[in-house]
């Protein structure tokens, strides 16, 4: 089996959990930049982090043989300062160069306040001026619903902006539908006790289909299992689907997704 | 999958989160003092159940949520609870 994990935050992980991935099948993993737990200080402390995405966490998975990408921006539970976002903003054409930076992400929305969603218009823009991919993070627990909305209508006002090109994460029963139908991609995050579990996972793919959906751990400092993705290839396989069924969604979707930056490549 | 199939795969489960849900609901009612809007949406969210209407999870997950479309004024912190206390 061969999967991608698209979205871990590995700089909160352990090197074994890099053993783990790697032994179960895990081809290449991406790591879009979030919030670390507590506010940064400063714009530097940004640009620090920036500097381990770019830098230091391609090495220690280079150790492992796994490909480390990553996404870059100001998440959505730091935006509440616009003017410090902006000033974090200013420093992200620094790194757009480097070789393993994917594009913008994750990006959006938190408790979908004022603030928050200037800033996630700004990004958007930002995104669409340096022709960059774009990953959404949509809130959590009760806010997710309202905030998959405002979101869809940030994206849908600006012209520029190709639904393909764009993956909105997070969803689950209540929000799947209306990114898909708007044309945008759907990413499913397995969590043990928030977002989807597997079993719910495969019954949105047996009910929404397999296009444009991809699954992911977002494992972090959190409650959060990074061999989640695998587990739920093991779930399809309990319910009757073929390897190849399986492997469509856990390996060729993110890699068709995420081929649209010349930047990816898996062997 | 046939229904039987199901059940096969994931009664054992089911029958342990609902036992759990159970548990959860009489520890409430031992516990001392005032409940807040959160019991009330998770008993409100319950009846859905019980309704024989298909898409439960995804009735569930709204009748959680925020239904509103306004951006509010500041973030009042950074964490969700898991209910919306504008219903109660």
């Amino acid at each position: 089996m061969r999967y991608i994990e698209p979205h871990a935050h590995m700089v909160s992980r352990v090197t074994d959990d890099y053993v783990a991935m790697v032994t179960s099948g895990c081809a290449a993993v991406c790591e879009p930049a979030f919030w670390a737990g507590f506010d940064r200080s400063s714009v530097q402390g940004f640009h620090d982090y920036f500097c381990q995405l770019t830098e230091y966490e391609p090495k220690r998975a280079a150790r492992f043989g796994l490909p480390h990408f990553c996404w870059l921006c100001l998440n959505p539970k730091e935006s509440e300062d616009a003017a410090f976002a902006k000033d974090v903003l200013a420093i992200v054409p620094q790194f757009l160069d480097r070789p393993t930076v994917l594009g913008i992400g994750e990006i959006g929305l938190n408790k979908n306040s004022r603030n928050e969603l200037k800033v996630l218009e700004w990004h958007v823009d930002f995104a669409a001026r340096h022709d960059q991919l774009i990953l959404v993070h949509t809130p959590h627990l009760e806010d997710k619903f309202k905030g998959t909305r405002l979101t869809l209508d940030v994206l849908r006002a600006d012209s520029r902006i190709r639904p393909e090109r764009v993956i909105i994460d997070h969803v689950e029963e209540h929000t799947v539908k209306m990114v898909l139908d708007a044309g945008f991609w759907a990413g499913m995050t397995l969590y043990p006790e928030t977002k989807c579990t597997p079993a719910r996972a495969v019954d949105i793919l047996d009910g929404y289909g397999q296009e444009r959906l991809w699954l992911n751990s977002a494992c972090d400092w959190g409650v959060s299992i990074p061999l989640n993705v695998p587990r739920t290839a093991l779930e399809m396989r309990r319910r009757g689907w073929s390897a190849e069924a399986v492997d469509r969604v856990i390996y060729q979707n993110p890699v068709r997704f995420l081929s649209q930056s010349p930047r990816f490549r898996v062997e | 999958m046939t229904r039987q199939q199901v059940l096969d795969l994931y009664f054992l489960d089911a029958r342990h989160k609902l036992i759990e849900i159970a548990a959860f609901l009489d520890r409430v009612d031992r516990g001392s003092g005032e409940a807040d809007f959160r019991l009330d949406a998770f008993r409100e969210a319950m009846k859905h159940l019980a309704d024989g209407e298909p898409k439960r999870a995804e009735t569930i997950l709204m009748a959680l949520s925020d239904p509103t479309r306004e951006p509010i004024g500041i973030a009042p912190g950074k964490g969700a609870i898991g209910a919306w206390p504008g219903r109660s």
